[in-house]
C-alpha cells in the first residue's frame, strides 16, 4: 500500500501523526526520520505555498540505506522457493524442433511483452526465454490507443495497447537477432495485408498469425472469429515457407472451429489463447479505465480458461498447440502439457518478475527428467 | 493485488512559470525521489510525471496531455497510478544537477536531505522552479543560457568549475544533451558509474510489461529497471542517440 491517509486537518487537533511537521504557518517540510517510511519523501503540501519548508534539513536524517541500488534486478534474480525435486514431475529440454522452430527450451516469450525492440527481445533469450514472439507487426504504423493502456487487476493484466508497431522498420529491428528463435507476430485487416508483413521478414523463425487481439477494430479477433478468413490467412502467409503459428482468441462461441479452420489452412501449430475480453470501471471517476473503454484481461485468473481451451483443441486438431495464457509456475507448464500443449508461451508473469523463464526452468527441467513427449495430451483420459 | 488508478481531487493549483504548474491534491503517495506516477486525464490520456510532493506533481505543458491538464482547476479529478521506478539511490556527498523541468526529482532529493550540492539550468530566469527552496537545503548554483540569473551558460559550465570527483553520488535529471554532457565529462574521469542518471522515455504500461520505454543496447525498461541508471549501463546504446515514439519507431 503506497496510500497514507490524509489527516483531516492537517496540523491541527487530531493530527497527531503529523504533529511537529507542519508549521505555524502552515507549510510543510519532510517527515523526518522517526516516519517509519524512512527513506520515503513526504513533504506535504498545504496552504500557503509554494514556502515548502519548515525547518533546515535534519544533519541525522538517514540517508536511504534502505533503498534497492538501482537496477538491482538485473543482477540478482530474486531467490526462489524450489519444491522438493520428487514430489513433481520434471522433463527434459526438447531435442527436436516444436513446430518447426528449434526452441531452446519449451517456454516462448508471449506476443506483446516486451517485444517492441530487438535488444529487449534479446534480453529476453538471454534471461531463458525458449523462443520469443515480437510484438504484432501490422501493414501500418500504429500508435496504439490512448492510456490509460494497461492495469494491473486482482489476478492479472487487462490491457488495451490498440496494437502498436512500428510496421516496416520492425525489420532492421530484429535484423541482429538472425538465426535465433525468433517467431514474428503479425496482422492485417485481410489475407492479403497478412501476405504482404509476412513478406518483409524472411529471417523469421516462424509468423504468429494474431487472428486475436480483441480491442483492435478490423484486426484481430475482429476476423478471428470468422473460420473462412482465418483459413484464408493462413493459406496466404504459409506461400512463404516458413512454420506459420494461428493464434486464436477464447471470445468465441467454439473455438474448436477455428482451429480446425487454421489447420485447413495449412497451420503448422496453434497457439491458444489470445486474451479475454475485459473492462473495469472506475468508480469514482465512473468510467471505463482503459483509454480504449474494453481491453483483454491476461495472467492467472485466465489460466483454466487457457486450460480448458488447450484441452478442447487437442481433441480436435492433430497439430501441435501452443498453449498461452496466465502461465506462471513449472506446475502450470506441465498442466499446460496436460492438456496438450506441445510448448507454451508466457507474458503477464513478467510483471512480477523478469527472470520467470530461468525461475521456471530451474524447476522443470532435469537431465534425468522425463520426455516431454510423454505427458504432452495425457489427462485425455 | 489490483492497482487500480487512485482518484485524488485537485486542492491547488501552483502557477510556477507561465509553462510550468503544479496540482496539489487531496491523497499521499509514499515515494522514493526519481520515483514516478501515471498520470491518467480522463478521456485524455495517461502520461508518466515525477512527484514534486507526495501530494503534488509538477509539470510543464509539453503536448496534448499536459494542455489538457492545464485546464483543470481545483475540484477536479486525476487518477494516479504508482509510485513506479526505482528512485534515487545516493550515498556519501550527493551532488544534483537539474535542467529545465528535470529539477522536479531532484528537488524532492534535495527536500530530502540528499543533496550537498545542487546545480540548476534553465534557459533563462522565468523558467527557474523551486530556487527558494532549494537554496535552504543545498549549496544551490544556478546557470541560465541566456544570462538572465546566475553563470551565463549551460550546467556543464559550472560542472567544470567545481571538482566532481569529491562527490560520491552524481544524480542528474534533464534533457538528454544536458545529461550527455554530463556523463561524458564523468566517462573522461572513470567515475560514471557514480552518476545516477533519471531517463525519460515513451510509455504505455509503466510496470515493466509492455515493452515500449526499452532502452538498447541492453533492453533495459525505463519503467521498471529505471528510470534512475548508473552512467556505465547507459554510456553505450540509444542515450544521446535515437529513441521510440508510440508506435515503437526511432526517432
Amino acid at each position: 500500500m503506497f496510500v497514507i491517509p490524509l489527516p483531516e486537518k492537517c496540523g491541527g487537533e487530531g493530527a497527531s501523526f503529523f504533529e511537529g511537521i507542519f508549521a505555524d504557518s502552515g507549510t510543510c517540510s519532510r517527515l523526518g526520520s522517526e516516519n517509519k517510511g524512512g527513506g520515503f519523501f513526504s513533504c506535504v503540501h498545504t496552504q500557503p505555498y509554494p514556502s515548502r519548508f519548515l525547518q533546515p534539513p535534519v544533519s541525522s536524517f538517514s540517508r536511504l540505506s534502505d533503498t534497492p541500488v538501482p537496477n538491482r534486478e538485473l543482477h540478482n534474480p530474486k531467490p526462489r522457493i524450489v519444491p522438493p525435486r520428487n514430489t513433481m514431475i520434471q522433463i527434459q529440454l526438447p531435442e527436436e524442433e516444436i513446430a518447426g522452430v528449434p526452441l531452446k527450451n519449451h517456454m516462448l516469450l508471449a506476443a506483446g511483452i516486451l517485444g517492441t525492440t530487438g535488444a529487449s527481445l534479446k534480453r529476453m533469450l538471454d534471461l531463458g526465454a525458449g523462443g520469443v514472439v515480437t510484438k504484432s507487426i501490422g501493414p501500418e504504423a500504429i500508435s496504439g490507443h490512448h492510456g490509460p493502456a494497461l492495469i494491473p487487476v486482482d489476478g492479472g493484466l487487462i490491457n488495451a495497447m490498440g496494437l502498436p508497431n512500428p510496421s516496416k522498420d520492425f525489420v532492421e529491428e530484429i535484423a541482429p537477432l538472425k538465426g535465433e528463435p525468433v517467431v514474428v507476430s503479425i496482422f492485417g485487416g485481410t489475407p492479403e495485408q497478412f501476405g504482404t508483413v509476412a513478406s518483409w521478414f524472411p529471417d523469421a523463425a516462424a509468423f504468429e498469425l494474431n487472428l486475436s487481439c480483441p480491442h483492435a477494430e478490423g484486426y484481430g479477433a475482429s476476423i478471428g472469429v470468422n473460420p473462412r478468413i482465418v483459413r484464408e490467412c493462413t493459406e496466404i502467409v504459409k506461400t512463404y515457407n516458413k512454420p506459420v503459428w494461428v493464434k486464436l482468441t477464447p471470445n468465441v462461441t467454439d473455438i474448436k472451429i477455428i482451429g480446425k479452420a487454421a489447420e485447413d489452412g495449412g497451420a503448422d501449430a496453434i497457439v491458444a489463447i489470445n486474451t479475454v475480453k475485459a473492462m473495469r470501471i472506475s468508480t469514482e471517476m465512473r468510467r471505463p479505465v482503459l483509454g480504449n473503454f474494453f481491453g483483454g484481461l491476461s495472467g492467472k485468473a485466465i489460466f483454466p480458461i487457457a486450460v480448458r481451451s488447450v484441452y478442447d483443441l487437442y481433441e480436435a486438431v492433430d497439430i501441435p498447440i501452443i498453449g498461452c495464457g496466465g502461465v506462471s509456475t513449472a506446475d502450470n507448464v506441465l498442466e499446460m502439457m496436460m492438456a496438450g500443449a506441445s510448448a507454451v508461451e508466457i507474458g503477464s508473469a513478467i510483471y512480477d518478475s523478469v527472470n520467470v523463464f530461468s525461475e521456471i526452468a530451474a524447476d522443470l527441467y532435469s537431465p534425468d527428467g522425463i520426455s516431454a513427449e510423454e505427458i504432452v495430451g495425457c489427462a485425455h483420459v | 493485488m489490483s492497482e487500480m488508478p487512485e482518484i485524488v481531487t485537485i486542492t491547488t493549483v501552483v502557477n510556477e512559470t507561465p509553462t510550468v504548474k503544479t496540482f496539489v491534491f487531496d491523497k499521499l503517495f509514499a515515494f522514493r525521489p526519481g520515483q514516478f506516477c501515471m498520470v491518467w486525464i480522463a478521456g485524455v490520456d495517461e502520461i508518466p510525471m515525477a512527484f514534486s510532493g507526495a501530494n503534488s506533481i509538477t509539470v510543464m505543458k509539453v503536448g496534448d496531455a499536459t494542455e489538457a491538464l492545464f485546464s483543470l482547476k481545483a475540484g477536479d479529478k486525476l487518477g494516479i497510478r504508482g509510485p513506479f521506478g526505482n528512485g534515487f539511490s545516493p550515498s556519501g556527498k550527493v551532488l544534483a544537477i537539474a535542467g529545465g523541468i528535470g529539477v522536479t526529482p531532484l528537488f524532492t532529493l534535495a527536500a530530502s536531505g540528499e543533496v550537498d550540492t545542487f546545480i540548476l539550468g534553465a534557459r533563462t530566469r522565468e523558467e527557474l522552479v523551486f530556487t527558494e527552496d532549494l537554496e535552504k537545503v543545498s549549496d544551490l548554483k544556478i546557470a541560465t543560457d541566456d544570462g538572465t540569473f546566475g553563470f551565463h551558460g549551460f550546467v556543464t559550465g559550472i560542472l567544470d568549475q567545481i571538482d566532481v570527483e569529491s562527490y560520491d553520488t552524481i544524480c542528474v535529471c534533464g534533457p538528454e544533451m544536458m545529461m550527455k554532457g554530463i556523463l561524458d565529462r564523468l566517462v573522461a574521469k572513470g567515475i560514471e558509474s557514480r552518476g545516477q542518471f533519471s531517463m525519460h522515455r515513451y510509455m504505455k504500461c509503466a510496470v515493466g510489461v509492455c515493452g515500449s520505454c526499452c532502452m538498447d543496447d541492453h533492453g533495459l525498461r525505463v519503467c521498471k529497471d529505471g528510470p534512475v541508471f548508473t552512467g556505465d549501463l547507459i554510456k553505450t546504446g540509444e542515450f544521446a542517440h535515437h529513441h521510440r515514439g508510440p508506435s515503437g519507431r526511432k526517432e
